[in-house]
């Protein structure tokens, strides 16, 4: 038994897993993480999921955007070459407002896509990774971390009650597509 | 998933009496009085420019309810299902809106107070083939032809809403959507002619292409506003049990894109002016970055812009009531402002201030404004029982 590292129950429906999830909770088993073909709305919760951090890499990212773009076009337009248009000042403010708005969301929207892909392990070319094939058709899957030393009996007893269909016991923690 | 249930009493509705009754009438007589001592001072032209911002106003938030129905019914939301007797409120009132609306405009227009084209000497100012545009008869044709247009439509919706509730169905349904679609065909294309009239026309002399998506940004932002302002007193006061922080977490960020949205285009009107720098365009902002209107025209920007953008990003204050409540009642304030810089810099330029005329007519029309809304939610029960996305609403969660 100690070679096992997680602990999936698979279910049909959505309703038996929540319930597999309550079981678990008041049993004090700790889940590692709950695979679904669709969102559930109030999981999060549920899991005590924390809120993603993703929104404050947004920030940084367009607030340094916002400063190169600035930057760039003060460094271009009234230090490096200024140039008389339309009798105005070098340094005129509103006409830098597209670039810099522009360079805010170029650098948002890399920094975002970037910041996401390097969380999740999915740029591109990378063979991802995953518990259990079936939970991106038509399973929803609670995963159990075999090594924290719950019973894995009770366990079993647990998800099959829930409504469990199948239990697996795997000794990798990842499959993959090959 | 079927397993939710709720105990919401969704035949209830709306009791309109007591202090806020008393209130609103009192304000509507402290309006008629303040308007009263305008006229009688001589102050006739800065009264008719009041009451003209503020009937235009009160008219663009209602025609707003209605825009916010129609686009809820479009697009077959139905997180907005639960709530939607508050816009159909701001739609009953509608035709009572335009009703004031024309007549301050046709008889502005007529005792020369408003629209100095109207004027011998204000017509030479402009070309020959403005004139034909701005002559008095079309120029009122016209605007009764879309206000007319707009309050058909919102009886249209309210009434298949009423009939929704009785009958049930989906008939109902699918004749709104219908009607909503011809509806928002028909007001993209005649807001900005709508615009362009009541308020452009003041400054005969300057255009704008983007002054109708400007004045419709306005009239969305300041309409999503009053929406989420009567849907949260009325929340507060006892009512609409069933809606959460998850529809005003939609309504922030309502506010709060089409906060944007604005900035957006009062900005891209700014910068072609700017940039282009052509003298009889130029004009209008020089009027509005000297002396009395300079600092009002940043506060304008600060208000509509900064305040919502910092305040509102973040997800919990969109979710709190009271913070979405500050910014709805700035953002109210802010956008009266706006009217103001549009309307009174071209028209009483030094001559502007602040004063008992100004904040009677506010007062009044805001008095007007929760009377008659209020009053026309009172009239049928707060939920739309048998609208097919109701049990989406309810469960509604972001």
């Amino acid at each position: 038994m100690s070679d096992i590292k997680y602990i999936l129950g698979l279910f049909e429906d959505p309703d038996e897993m929540l319930h597999g999830i309550d079981k678990l909770q008041e049993n004090n088993i700790g889940i590692y993480d709950v695979y679904t073909p669709m969102p559930i709305h109030g999981i999060e919760n549920k899991l005590g999921v924390k809120r993603s951090r993703l929104d404050i890499v947004a920030f940084i990212c367009g607030i340094t955007g916002t400063f190169t773009g600035f930057g760039m076009i003060y460094y271009m337009m009234a230090v490096d070459w200024p140039m008389n248009i339309g009798g105005k000042p070098n340094f005129a403010i509103p006409d830098f407002i597209p670039i810099t708005f522009e360079l805010t969301v170029l650098f948002c929207a890399f920094g975002m896509v970037s910041a996401f892909f390097f969380r999740t392990h999915l740029f591109p070319g990378r063979a991802p990774r995953v518990m259990e094939l079936r939970a991106s058709a038509d399973r929803f899957v609670i995963a159990i971390d075999a090594k924290k030393g719950f019973d894995s009996q009770k366990i079993d007893e647990l998800l099959k009650e829930a409504g469990a269909i199948e239990i697996k016991h795997n000794d990798r923690k990842y499959v993959s597509y090959e | 998933m079927g397993a939710y249930h709720h105990s919401y009493n969704l035949s209830e509705t709306f009791d309109f009496s007591g202090k806020v009754k008393t209130l609103s009438i009192i304000g509507v007589i402290v309006g008629i009085i303040a308007v009263a001592y305008g006229f009688f001072t001589g102050h006739t032209e800065r009264t008719f420019l009041n009451l003209l911002l503020m009937s235009y106003y009160f008219t663009c938030v209602c025609s707003a309810g209605v825009f916010f129905c129609a686009i809820q019914f479009v697009a077959q939301a139905g997180w907005s299902a639960s709530l939607l007797r508050v816009p159909q409120a701001f739609g009953r009132v509608l035709p009572i809106a335009s009703i004031i609306l024309i007549i301050v405009v046709a008889s502005g227009l007529f005792t020369h107070n408003l629209y100095h084209w109207n004027t011998p000497e204000g017509s030479e100012e402009f070309s020959a083939s403005k004139a034909i545009y701005l002559s008095p008869i079309f120029f009122l044709v016209r605007i009764v032809l879309f206000l007319a247009a707009y309050s058909i439509f919102a009886g249209i919706l309210t009434k298949a809403s009423v009939n929704e509730d009785l009958h049930g169905g989906l008939n109902s349904y699918k004749k709104s959507i219908k009607f909503s679609a011809i509806f928002l065909v028909i007001f993209g294309f005649t807001t900005p002619i709508w615009a362009f009239d009541t308020i452009m026309s003041l400054e005969a002399e300057w255009f704008s292409t983007m002054f109708g998506w400007y004045n419709f940004a306005a009239m969305w932002v300041s309409g999503l506003a009053a929406i989420t302002i009567t849907a949260i007193l009325l929340k507060k006061a006892g009512y609409l049990s069933w809606i959460n922080e998850n529809h005003f977490h939609n309504l922030g960020q309502f506010v709060f894109g089409f906060s944007i949205f604005w900035t957006y285009i009062w900005f891209a009107q700014f910068l072609l002016i700017y940039y282009a720098n052509i003298p009889e365009e130029t004009v209008y902002f020089y009027k509005r970055l000297e002396g009395f209107y300079m600092p009002l025209f940043w506060l304008n920007l600060i208000i509509n812009f900064l305040s919502p953008v910092l305040i509102l990003m973040s997800r919990d204050a969109k979710r709190k009531t009271n913070m979405l409540l500050v910014v709805c009642i700035i953002l109210l304030c802010g956008h009266w402002l706006d009217y103001y810089m549009m309307i009174m810099p071209g028209t009483l330029g030094e001559e502007a201030g602040f004063g008992i005329i100004e904040l009677g007519t506010i007062i009044g029309f805001v008095g007007l404004f929760t009377f008659s809304v209020l009053t026309a939610v009172s009239k049928v029960p707060l939920a739309p029982k048998n609208h097919p996305f109701l049990e989406e609403s309810l469960n509604h969660q972001i």
